[in-house]
């Protein structure tokens, strides 16, 4: 077997067992948690009967342990359930809230990712003076900003007062593409803030590294320009930390950005996963954990993937 | 001045005029803010609603668990969906009287055991199908009965049976209660097609606006049902938007994406108050946050002890701090004058550090800390409230020790668990419900675990009391009962903050409820 073939499929493998044991733990990370979804759906208004009632309704009266085993055993042959809250199927309501999570963070990724890797490819041009510190400085100062700080200042005055893109990012199946662009603008540019200064620090680090060699100086003796040097022969080179980092951001695009999504009121996992968490709905909680790990993983695995490609050595192994 | 004065009139009547804008141009003019508001309102309801327009309204309390299943609503988007498709059978009016809703009038036998209640014929669900006397039956049968989950279970104990004859339904109680069609206002009990039974998530009523989509804790879009029975309801179509976070929701409205939003926060109340296009309504409620003591739990079961925490209380500093003025200050009994029938002339309490100092020597408490509960879901400001109390009670010589619990499952782990905790209520129509929800010895959700043998029959003997100044004067006394006696330490009555768009024409004080007892979408209109 192709030894790519091969790890793909190691890789696979370790990935379910790494959801099973997911799915497990979030389980019991529900069981601690004090109160359950009886009494979450009652709240202040909880009379003894009335949990009693929603609990045998809801099957809560059975043990844990044979709870998890049914879950696992529909999971596995693909139906996840209905939200004990309300019914709804869970397959559809995810799905709906995973695209939406998946839409905003595609977008913040077409921005952001070339971005990054344009202004470190930069910071490195002209490392050390002035466009190199400006653009440290100010991707800097954007990460250390609490996200839900950006968002508000960016609501504010760019919703509010200059009325250029709604505050409330709200989208549907009845908008178009350019409306709901328009609807995203403002999460995106906060996330675009957010991730970009992790992944050009890291291009910049990377190219840095590679800088140091002989082939570089090689390049450069041969008469090319300065940019062609970094893009030709630096930053091939330079890949695989690129792309682990870039896969990360990633990562948090999809299962990381709850507080922008409830600072724009936006549709997504995030804070579908917060509200059923909150009720104690475990079928949901489990999907959506379940979703969550496989992008982790999945993404994870794409970084390996194409670092072994980058790089020769590990391309041919002896 | 006065043609002046009337064409600006006639512009806001015709909307070309906002509000802020009338008010400004009419005090340059030089008429008084109050005089301008009344001539601005009358001008407004000159040519009667007017039809039409899309509403947004951004609700807090929207949650992806939310169903459309009456019995299951606690919070706030579920009760403004069921105030858009459902109907109650009567409804209570801004100044406390009964109105008929699905029900045109309701009577009762003389020992307000058996209430008759007729009902509105020719009346549409949205399904196409016309309400019965078979659906209201089935409805309330499934509210009360023993496999009930519904959030007005509480309120349906009572009853002993019901009927359907003609168009009638009756209700027999097993005991007497005068205030049985407050009890059916509530907005759980929203008339559904076969009572709901097959499919209670459905989401079909007899309400005013149809349901188009149901995405909870995103949106909930309606419109206006082409055969309701009433001659309210103005809009096009009514969308409701989950919008939980008070920034959030408070930038959609000033950027024009909603058009109401409730929960205001003090804090911001005053500042959006003052921002153009928009209006801050605050309406005296009968919501209370409240520091609530297990009188049969030591050290709490001495009620010296129970006072002197009573008079270490500050209730004006309460209301300036966490209220920032949106509120009221209480009297340690769960009824303020938004009650009808209420005694205006108990005394007040007041923070006095002589007498808490007094009781607290008397109670004879060996001067260990108190543990006081509290968490920032208990009610907005609980913390700080709790704080503000240690400080007050300190200054008396009595310790308190807080301790902040996590919101998450506060209320099934602390609130009516522990001895001593904030917490709070959002009042109910009428002093008896309320009295019976929370303060009988034997009811559920009796929070201070008050058994007061004294106070359970004032409070039975009330429900049967039809003449109306003998009510009162009972309720006067239960409310001395449970403020002298009680575990309750009610230091405020909060408002309803709403935040309201200048385009909305209508607003009127209810205190019901936030947002005019979630009666906008009927009763408002776009100028």
């Amino acid at each position: 077997m192709h030894p790519i073939l091969k790890l793909v499929s190691q890789r696979l493998a370790l990935g379910l067992l790494l959801l099973l044991a997911a799915s497990a733990l979030i389980f019991v990370g529900t069981q601690i948690l004090p109160g359950d979804v009886a009494q979450s759906i009652l709240g202040q208004s909880a009379t003894p009967e009335a949990l009693a009632n929603l609990r045998e309704e809801l099957g809560l009266s059975e043990p844990a342990l044979s709870r998890y085993f049914s879950w696992l055993g529909s999971a596995i042959q693909g139906d996840l359930g209905v939200a004990l809250t309300n019914g709804q199927d869970i397959a559809t309501s995810m799905g709906r809230r995973l695209g939406n999570t998946l839409f905003l963070a595609f977008w913040a990724a077409v921005i952001s990712v070339p971005l990054a890797i344009f202004l470190g490819l930069l910071a490195v041009r002209y490392k050390d003076r002035w466009p190199d510190k400006l653009i440290s400085g100010v991707t800097l100062a954007s990460i250390s900003i609490p996200e839900f700080l950006i968002g508000y200042v960016l609501m504010y005055f760019v919703g509010v007062k200059l009325g250029w893109a709604p505050s409330v990012a709200m989208i549907n199946d009845s908008m178009s593409l350019g409306e709901k662009l328009h609807a995203i603008a403002l999460p995106v540019t906060v996330l675009t803030l957010v991730v970009l200064a992790h992944m050009m620090r890291m291009t910049r680090a990377a190219i840095l590294n590679v800088m140091q060699s002989a082939y570089i100086e090689t390049a450069e003796l041969k008469g090319l320009s300065s940019f062609q040097v970094i893009a030709r022969h630096a930053f091939p080179n330079a890949i695989a930390p690129i792309v682990n980092v870039v896969m990360l951001n990633l990562a948090y695009l999809v299962v990381g950005v709850v507080v922008v999504e409830v600072v724009f009121v936006y549709p997504g996992m995030g804070q579908y996963l917060v509200d059923h968490v909150a009720k104690r709905d475990v079928p949901v909680v489990q999907a959506c954990g379940l979703v969550f790990a496989a992008v982790y993983i999945c993404l994870n695995m794409v970084a390996d993937i194409v670092s072994i490609l980058a790089n020769p050595r590990l391309r041919h192994p002896k | 001045m006065q043609d002046q004065l009337d064409y600006l009139a006639k512009r806001a009547g015709a909307g070309k005029l906002s509000r802020r804008d009338f008010m400004g141009k009419a005090s340059a003019l030089g008429v008084s803010a109050a005089a301008a508001s009344t001539m601005f309102a009358s001008a407004a309801y000159a040519d009667g609603p007017k039809k039409g327009g899309d509403l947004k309204i951004g609700s807090t309390g929207g949650e992806s668990t939310n169903s459309l299943d009456p019995a299951t609503w606690a919070s706030q988007v579920p009760y403004h969906n069921g105030r858009q498709f459902g109907d109650t059978l009567v409804e209570v009016s801004p100044t406390g009287e009964i109105e008929p809703r699905l029900a045109t009038s309701v009577e009762s036998t003389p020992d307000a055991k058996t209430w008759m209640f007729k009902l509105r014929q020719g009346v549409e669900f949205h399904n196409g199908k016309t309400m019965t006397g078979d659906d209201v039956l089935k409805t309330m049968e499934r509210h009360s009965n023993e496999d009930s989950k519904s959030g007005a279970l509480g309120v349906m104990k009572n009853i002993e049976s019901m009927k359907v004859d003609g168009d009638t339904f009756s209700i027999t109680l097993k005991d007497a209660n005068a205030d049985l069609p407050y009890l059916m206002s509530d907005y759980h009990l929203v008339i559904q097609p076969g009572g709901g039974m097959d499919n209670p998530a459905a989401g079909i009523g007899t309400g005013p606006y149809k349901m188009e989509v149901n995405e909870p804790g995103v949106r909930h879009m309606y419109s206006k049902h082409a055969n309701y029975w009433g001659d309210d309801a103005h809009f096009d179509s009514v969308e409701i938007l989950a919008i939980n976070d008070a920034t959030a929701r408070t930038a959609a409205l000033q950027s024009g994406q909603v058009q109401l939003i409730n929960r205001l926060e003090p804090k911001i109340a005053g500042l959006l108050a003052r921002a153009p296009g928009v209006s801050v309504q605050s309406t005296p409620g009968r919501g209370h946050y409240v520091f609530i003591m297990h009188t049969d739990t030591a050290p709490f079961d001495n009620n010296e002890l129970r006072l002197a925490l009573k008079y270490a209380i500050n209730r004006e500093e309460m209301v300036e701090k966490i209220l920032r003025g949106y509120g009221s200050v209480g009297n340690d009994m769960p009824i303020n004058a938004a009650y009808p029938l209420f005694d205006s002339s108990i005394e007040q309490r007041t923070y006095d550090i002589d007498k808490a100092k007094e009781h607290y020597a008397k109670s004879g408490h060996d001067g260990s800390p108190i543990i006081l509960r509290t968490a920032d879901g208990a009610f907005p400001g609980a913390v700080d409230a709790a704080q503000l109390f240690q400080q007050s009670a300190a200054a008396a010589g009595i310790p308190l020790e807080i301790k902040r619990e996590p919101n998450d499952g506060y209320w099934s782990e602390v609130w009516n668990v522990q001895p001593f905790c904030a917490s709070y209520w959002g009042g109910r129509p009428v002093q008896d419900q309320m009295y019976s929800t929370a303060y009988l010895s034997s009811a559920d959700w009796n929070d201070t675990n008050f058994n007061n043998p004294e106070f359970d029959a004032k409070l039975i003997e009330a429900k049967a009391e039809l003449d109306v100044t003998k009510r009162k004067a009972l309720y006067s006394e239960m409310g001395m009962l449970v403020r002298d006696q009680g575990g309750l330490i009610c230091p405020m009555f909060n408002d309803f903050i709403d935040g309201v768009s200048d385009k909305l024409v209508g607003w009127d004080v209810d205190p019901n409820g936030e947002l005019m007892n979630g009666q906008v979408t009927r009763k408002l209109w776009f100028a």
